[in-house]
């Protein structure tokens, strides 16, 4: 175990020294990378993928994927869009609350199948990622959500707050990562969680709940992206049933991959992921700061997931040669 | 009347056999959706305008042939779509950088190929799960589409390379024709040569072939080749179609091409499944898609329903296998 802890250690130490080498380089070639504004850039840029990456941590390390999280944001930013027109006075909290609940019963969806028909969760939920696309364009009739018809005090929930100026979303999605440090490192269902991940059967036979841990994966994964829904609607101020949340479960995904999380399950951490996103957002910042068209971003993310997969393929090699329990 | 009737299957081994397959869900779902699109619009029961709508999706169709195998023997390629892109846009990049028609052809089947190979290699010897790797890849070979492309359309093309669609022998369009004896060949292939036999048995348990003296890593590399190298002939094809290349064409057609070989009955976990079934899911789709664009129903609104029959497919054809193993 302490050797995994001591891997597990160099991981993020490995990603967070690629960081600060980005940072450098970055910063000597244009000094302005290193203004307040490019900053601000890169912390609005990120509540929103970490919220989802979350979820999608959790859902990894429980040896699943979920890739339908960017049509269920479309579809609970549509929903609140709509809400907004009809009840323009709906408080912050109640809309958190009926995003966060339209996501979990979409992930819900997710798990059930998942669990219960006990097929590859990618098929699913590629097959939900359509299916919630879908419904977004036949709930919204395929009418953008405008910039005058979200209210101010939703706006303003990702300019301002109550802390010292910062953006709301920021701190709000600080708590989240807190909070899902807490549960994966500090309670029982977290552990609960690691152990289905590495050993689905010996996890069973030790008396989890399978079932019920991996349902509870795909809920939350869910419910944070229906948030992360809000927060989207909150920050560009607009909602496109074509364009909101395409694509963003690669990103996502890239973020959860790089840092340290392993597809086979059964490792991760938060912080780990906290640094993975924090890269993807410093990238995106620095693309158009170091002169790179945006065209270049897409391959860049690629480029980065097959890397990580091959990393993290060759540290699990390692790690079985050394604890010698390789059959090759 | 019902168990009466499973009873007199479980005494009869061979008639079981044929009676209780997934394929069968195919051909009946391919009726219903003949008959309720006819109830849509007395238009539609005609087999030229058929023909027709079944040109677009002819791209995706040879794919799923080559996902069928990929399928079966127990792996998967996500990437598909992106690679159709990728191809596609290398092709128009090569032609307008004043490469001939053959050498623009040539270059864009070679990447093809090479992605193909690039996913192959990375699935065989550093062992990443294929189904996680090609969602990498999928990422990063649209990437590169998009880099290379930026937003533009490439166009410019001569006369005779446009419009394969349109092009007829009888009523069948030729795009239809090149689908059809493709579908005939890779599923004598697979039923009738010991290569064919091979993919199962890997599909079923890779170690036992493995211990069988079946080359399972390179029978992998090759087939992840294929997919590669028929995604850039559907790359071409699908530029012949549109007279330009775009970075976002084919977007989301993974969806369309692993609905097609899940509605075709192959087992997602491999071992099972055969060509037969990916062509008639071929036509559903087909018929499907043409069905729903008679009745008016927007692109949007049919990702719901495409959605829905992928998981219901794979629900269906999970029991089915489940009843049959017993």
């Amino acid at each position: 175990m302490s050797l995994f802890d001591k891997f597990l250690r160099i991981r993020e130490l490995g990603i967070f020294s690629i960081i600060v080498v980005f940072v450098i380089v970055a910063a000597v070639i244009d000094p302005r990378f290193m203004t307040l504004d490019s900053w601000r850039a890169v912390f609005l840029a990120i509540p929103l993928i970490l919220v989802m990456a979350m979820g999608q941590m959790m859902v990894i390390i429980c040896r699943h994927v979920d890739i339908s999280i960017g049509s269920i944001l479309a579809f609970s930013a549509i929903v609140i869009g709509l809400l907004y027109i009809q009840f323009p006075g709906l408080s912050l909290w109640l809309s958190l609350l009926i995003t966060a609940s339209v996501g979990l019963v979409m992930g819900l969806i997710n798990g059930f199948v998942v669990t219960r028909f006990n097929v590859h969760s990618i098929i699913v939920t590629l097959g939900t990622l359509s299916l919630y696309r879908g419904l977004v364009f036949i709930v919204s009739g395929g009418r953008q959500i405008d910039r005058n018809d979200i209210p101010e005090h939703v706006v303003s929930f990702s300019q301002t707050s109550f802390l010292f100026s910062i953006p709301g979303i920021l701190i709000f999605s600080a708590i989240i990562v807190i909070l899902t440090h807490l549960l994966m490192r500090h309670s029982v269902l977290g552990r609960e969680i690691y152990a289905t991940g590495s050993n689905p059967v010996a996890a069973h036979l030790k008396g989890i709940n399978v079932t019920k841990v991996t349902l509870f994966c795909f809920g939350i994964c869910g419910m944070l992206a229906g948030v992360a829904g809000l927060f989207y609607a909150s920050r560009f101020g607009y909602v496109n049933p074509g364009v909101t949340g395409v694509g963003i479960e690669f990103i996502v995904i890239a973020g959860v991959i790089i840092g340290g999380t392993s597809i086979t399950g059964g490792s991760g951490s938060v912080l780990g992921t906290f640094l993975g996103i924090l890269l993807l957002g410093i990238i995106n910042v620095a693309l158009p700061v170091l002169n790179i068209p945006g065209e270049f971003q897409k391959a860049i993310y690629g480029l980065i997931i097959v890397v990580a997969l091959a990393l993290d393929q060759l540290i699990i090699y390692r790690m079985k040669k050394l604890s010698g329990g390789i059959n090759a | 009347m019902l168990n009466k009737f499973s009873l007199y299957l479980s005494e009869n081994p061979t008639l079981r056999y044929w009676i209780v397959r997934p394929e069968w869900v195919a051909v009946i779902l391919l009726i219903i959706s003949i008959i309720s699109s006819i109830q849509l619009s007395p238009f539609f029961a005609d087999l030229a305008f058929i023909m027709d709508s079944a040109t677009p999706y002819v791209e995706y169709g040879l794919i799923a042939i080559i996902l069928t195998l990929i399928i079966i023997s127990g792996e998967i390629d996500l990437s598909i779509a992106s690679m159709i892109a990728l191809t596609a846009v290398i092709f128009g990049t090569a032609y307008n950088a004043g490469l001939g028609m053959p050498a623009s052809m040539f270059i864009a089947l070679f990447s093809g190929t090479i992605c193909g190979l690039f996913n192959g290699i990375l699935v065989t010897k550093l062992q990443i799960p294929s189904i996680i790797l090609t969602i990498g890849t999928l990422t990063l070979y649209r990437g590169i589409a998009q880099s290379l492309a930026s937003d533009f359309s490439l166009g410019g093309y001569p006369s005779w390379f446009i419009g394969i669609d349109y092009r007829y022998i009888g009523i069948i369009p030729i795009p239809v024709i090149i689908f059809t004896v493709f579908a005939i060949v890779v599923g004598f292939f697979l039923s009738s040569t010991i290569y064919g036999k091979q993919l199962y048995l890997i599909g079923t348990n890779p170690q036992t072939a493995k211990y069988s003296g079946i080359k399972v890593n390179r029978i992998k590399l090759l087939l992840f080749t294929l997919s590669g190298l028929v995604c850039g002939i559907a790359g071409v094809l699908t530029t012949s179609r549109l007279a330009v290349a775009r970075f976002n064409m084919a977007t989301g057609a993974e969806l369309e091409i692993v609905l097609m070989v899940m509605l075709g009955g192959t087992y997602i976990f491999g071992g099972r499944g055969n060509i037969f079934g990916t062509f008639i899911a071929f036509w559903i789709v087909v018929i499907l898609r043409a069905g729903l664009n008679v009745a008016r129903i927007k692109i949007e609104s049919q990702l719901t329903i495409l959605g829905a029959m992928l998981i219901i497919a794979i629900i269906l054809t999970n029991y089915i296998y489940s009843k049959s193993q017993k």
